[in-house]
């Protein structure tokens, strides 16, 4: 593919502060009035006029403290939110890498929980059953595969999401903060897993509190501050200065 | 992707949803099955005592009447009741991944519609009990009626669901609505002993023209064309209104989970 995976251009995105109609009946009948005027005025900045592209193949990081708007950069990537003024463009397939288990079912297998995820991130079922095996290898869960996985540690948990991702095709892979879980084989695991979809191509966007993981793994980085874009360039640069920013 | 392609995918999806809730509701529970019709069995034994043994109503084979209208009541409520938390139950999937959200709620509903078809057995038994026997019109109007509930309550169910997201009373609302809902239609009495003067007002019911025909369907193997058209009529409608509600506000969802 050639151009830019994803360009972001002058995108805000603002959401209404809903308070007034969630806290309740009673508030909402007397306060209507009220109500309908501060939905209107009162509106939470997220995002405020960013622009960026990534480019295919590349390991683009996003740095910044809490709350800045790195979460909501990646969920208007995997287009589950859309912008309130300004534009995203994709291309290609999208998978989020899921936060420990956020997709899965206590009660059931690992081995059904692979396939309830899979086809939830975008597989068919047979494309699923294809890739059972070399799925459960990469996990290295062995028999535990056929056990609830309500009794897993979270490093086992952690082995089964990133192998349900590593074995979807993703275009673009969206990773947020993953690499912290498991034992240090498994984080050895994972950053060869990453650099093989490195080498074949995969973009990745990469939002990570662990400044070692992004000089490391990312080809470029773009420090959001107050939910805008402060800078964007060669990671050490980037990271520098967000280093020095903080008192 | 093409359309085709989009369909087979909800199909799918919707598929291991279903699956998914099925097992999940089995899995722990050593009488699953048992305890999935337990429910209105109980509920059938209680309005018995109190209705006929103490209030001494006529209706002949009360039990029997009772189960007829209560097992799909019980696919109707289980589902409306549970459609509040569905989008808030999966807010983690929501979040992160786009998919067909809608096709969640069709699973929970799917779910219900799937141990109603298992409790029919029970009513099988009771007819037999009671000396009567599944009529063959039930091959063509069972589907029928599973058909226009499955649309009935899908919709309610979407819309309660996406409503929910933005005012969160509706849950316990809708708690308080089904109680009303429940005694306006004629599950514990029939629809013979409501008083003429509302009787015109049983058309506008959206429940209530089901569970009648629901009840001729299984007691008398009879298929009432009048009501079945009449509740199909509501189950489209209401299809639609949950239907353009969920579509108008789910690209909302993400933000306000």
């Amino acid at each position: 593919m050639t151009g830019p995976m994803i360009v972001f251009e002058s995108l805000s995105k603002w959401y209404p502060l809903y308070h007034p109609v969630t806290a309740g009946l009673k508030r909402f009948l007397f306060g209507f009035p009220l109500a309908v005027r501060s939905l209107r005025l009162n509106r939470f900045e997220a995002l405020r006029n960013i622009s960026f592209s990534v480019y295919p193949g590349e390991t683009f990081g996003i740095i910044g403290r809490n709350g800045a708007g790195k979460s909501t950069t990646l969920g208007l990537i995997a287009g589950v939110l859309s912008p309130s003024s300004g534009s995203v463009e994709v291309k290609g397939r999208v998978s989020p890498l899921l936060e420990l288990g956020s997709g899965f079912h206590q009660e059931l297998t690992g081995a059904e929980n692979i396939e309830l995820n899979g086809v939830l991130l975008g597989l068919s079922r047979r494309q699923v059953a294809d890739r059972l095996k070399s799925i459960v290898e990469f996990s290295e869960l062995g028999d535990y595969i056929s056990q609830p996985i309500r009794t897993y540690s979270s490093g086992m948990l952690a082995r089964l999401g990133f192998s349900i991702v590593a074995h979807l095709d993703p275009h673009i892979l969206l990773i947020d903060e993953i690499l912290a879980v498991g034992d240090l084989s498994f984080q050895k695991k994972c950053t060869e897993t990453l650099e093989y979809f490195k080498k074949n191509g995969v973009t990745m966007v990469f939002v990570s509190h662990s400044m070692e993981d992004v000089t490391g793994l990312c080809d470029r980085v773009m420090w959001i501050e107050g939910h805008t874009v402060r800078m964007i360039g060669p990671p050490e640069q980037v990271v520098e200065a967000y280093i020095g920013s903080i008192p | 992707m093409n359309g085709t392609n989009q369909l087979s995918r909800y199909a799918e999806l919707t598929l291991v949803l279903t699956k998914k809730e099925i097992k999940v509701r089995y899995k722990s529970y050593l009488l699953g099955y048992v305890w999935s019709i337990a429910n209105p069995l109980a509920f059938a034994f209680v309005f018995y005592v109190v209705f006929q043994v103490v209030m001494k109503i006529q209706i002949e084979n009360y039990v029997l009447f009772l189960i007829c209208g209560l097992f799909p009541w019980q696919w109707f409520s289980n589902s409306v009741n549970a459609s509040p938390a569905t989008f808030l139950g999966n807010a983690s999937l929501i979040k992160k991944i786009k998919f067909p959200r809608s096709s969640v709620v069709l699973a929970t509903v799917l779910q219900d519609a799937a141990h109603f078809a298992l409790s029919l057995p029970v009513v099988v038994v009771f007819l037999l009990a009671y000396g009567s026997s599944p009529s063959l019109t039930w091959i063509w109007g069972i589907p029928i009626l599973m058909f226009v509930q499955l649309l009935l309550t899908f919709g309610s169910a979407l819309f309660l669901a996406t409503v929910n997201l933005f005012f969160r009373d509706m849950e316990r609302l809708v708690a308080v609505i089904m109680v009303f809902v429940f005694y306006f239609t004629p599950v514990l009495y029939s629809d013979k002993m409501i008083p003429d003067k509302y009787d015109s007002l049983l058309i506008l019911h959206p429940v209530a023209p089901l569970i009648i025909s629901w009840r001729s369907l299984l007691l008398e193997g009879v298929v009432n064309v009048r009501y079945v058209e009449i509740s199909f009529v509501h189950a489209t409608a209401i299809f639609f209104v949950g239907y353009l509600v969920y579509r108008k506000l789910s690209w909302r969802f993400a933000e306000v989970l």
